[in-house]
């Protein structure tokens, strides 16, 4: 891989990822329309696509306020948080067999440090804010975060036992014969409901819970520094989505007639519609119902099934 | 588990349903005959003014947004001197419509009001009155009311006798 084509890679991913992350505004509020029957943002340009830059512009132009109250670095700092670790999770991400930013050994280990450092923004933002309202949200969210990440980590081991490798590029490699939902389709399931929890989407959006909490911890954002929390909670659902095809439905492997990154962009968006569906059907849980749930069934679960996985594994 | 499926399941299947929006500004929605929208004072069969100027509308307005002053032709006849609608302050309620004795004071079915000045919003006479009897045609107060008006004495409304002199002893 020539140094031409890796800073080629290395802008392509940014570009493609953030135009995403903010087309999923649209998209987002395009599907849940259509599943309420409604419409949703049709006016600016076609079918409304251009909502999105009217958001962007809006967000821009807000007054960029840090409550007098708030401590002021520490509120600064966090928004940067949650984009800077989404991002760096995407660096191990192969998008195809020649569109990776960094073949990492330790890919799948580095992908849950950096979902895990995702947190410190919720925690320090909500501790910034001065609000209760605010901390009320990061407590929930840190100890969300701290229940639900323990058996996230435990799900996918099931992938790294069968193929042998923490290497996201060898995971997919690995399932060339066949993908891993149907081996792990326990550890999918697991996995899959972890990651909800770890983007706070609905239905486990229980840190910002706004007929609760008002916005949780952003309640104090405005401006861009809101738009920095909004825009990292959809690079975590395209994040999320991307792990979930690299684990379990292999990665860019498809039929030959569509080109690998092709295959790999049509499974990633077939998860994050999966995520809007989840939004548009799911009540919220009540929060010590959202921790027994991820103590008493999950954890559990995921122990089961990476200890039947293991066994098998051996006895084969 | 299996119910929230379903509702999953179910809330996908809302993809193929028709959907419920009025694309409002090219397709309006339908309003009913009795929608209470912008008040109009209508006029009587011969064209005249139906509002008497009782102020009852006014005394029953809940936000005091209607403002007016009666006075009297040359016939005795009463009509408002002006009369003032804060549309504004208005909520719709139509209790001044209930109130009116004449059927003068009434609301039609129609809410595209908007301004961009808010002074625009205060209606006067002239923009209330309206050349048409409204939802009740044919009604002229002074026709069958038994008030002596210039032209017309008393007993000579409709469904009216003469008065009868109490102090005769003639059948």
């Amino acid at each position: 891989m020539s140094a031409g084509h890796h800073w080629l890679v290395i802008g392509g991913v940014l570009f493609v990822l953030l135009n995403t992350a903010a087309g999923l505004i649209w998209l987002e509020r395009r599907m849940l329309a259509l599943w309420q029957d409604r419409y949703g943002p049709n006016r600016a340009g076609p079918f409304g696509i251009l909502v999105v830059l009217a958001d962007t512009l809006k967000l821009f132009f807000k007054e960029d306020w840090i409550p007098p109250f708030a401590d002021k670095v520490v509120f600064v700092f966090a928004p940067a948080v949650v984009v800077a670790s989404v991002l760096l999770s995407f660096t191990v991400i192969p998008f195809a067999p020649n569109v990776l930013v960094a073949d990492f050994n330790v890919g799948l280990l580095f992908f849950l440090a950096m979902s895990s450092m995702g947190v410190y923004s919720i925690v320090l933002g909500g501790w910034a804010s001065n609000n209760k309202y605010a901390l009320l949200g990061a407590m929930r969210g840190a100890s969300q975060m701290i229940s639900y990440e323990v058996f996230m980590g435990l799900s996918v081991m099931g992938v790294v036992i069968l193929s042998g490798s923490f290497n996201l590029r060898e995971i997919v490699e690995a399932q060339k014969s066949g993908w891993y939902i149907l081996p792990q389709i326990v550890g999918f399931f697991i996995f899959l409901i972890a990651g909800i929890a770890e983007t706070h989407r609905l239905p486990f959006d229980i840190p910002e819970a706004e007929s609760e909490l008002v916005a949780g911890f952003h309640s104090e954002y405005s401006g861009m520094k809101f738009g920095m929390f909004f825009i990292g909670e959809y690079m975590g659902i395209t994040l999320i989505s991307a792990m979930v095809v690299t684990l379990y439905f292999g990665g860019w492997l498809g039929p030959a007639f569509l080109p690998p990154v092709i295959w790999f962009v049509l499974k990633t968006f077939a998860f994050i519609m999966l995520f809007i569906l989840l939004r548009a059907s799911m009540p919220r849980p009540r929060y010590d119902q959202l921790m027994e749930y991820g103590w008493k069934i999950l954890f559990p679960l995921s122990l089961v099934n990476l200890l039947i996985t293991a066994a098998i594994k051996l006895m084969l | 588990m299996f119910s929230l499926l379903r509702s999953m399941w179910l809330v996908f299947l809302h993809m193929f349903h028709k959907r419920e929006t009025y694309q409002y500004p090219e397709e309006k929605a339908p309003l009913p005959a009795r929608w209470r929208g912008r008040i109009a004072l209508t006029r009587d069969p011969d064209g005249g003014e139906r509002c008497v100027g009782c102020y009852l509308c006014a005394a029953a307005c809940p936000v005091d947004c209607i403002s007016l002053q009666a006075t009297e032709d040359e016939h005795g006849r009463r009509y408002p001197e002006f009369f003032r609608i804060n549309f504004s302050r208005c909520i719709f309620c139509g209790f001044c419509e209930e109130a009116c004795p004449t059927y003068a004071i009434q609301l039609l079915p129609d809410f595209e009001m908007a301004e961009y000045n808010r002074q625009n919003l205060v209606y006067e006479k002239e923009n209330l009155l309206i050349n048409s009897q409204g939802k009740y045609p044919g009604y002229n107060y002074y026709k069958v009311a038994g008030m002596a008006i210039g032209g017309k004495d008393k007993g000579e409304a409709e469904r009216e006798e003469p008065p009868v002199d109490i102090k005769s002893l003639l059948p």
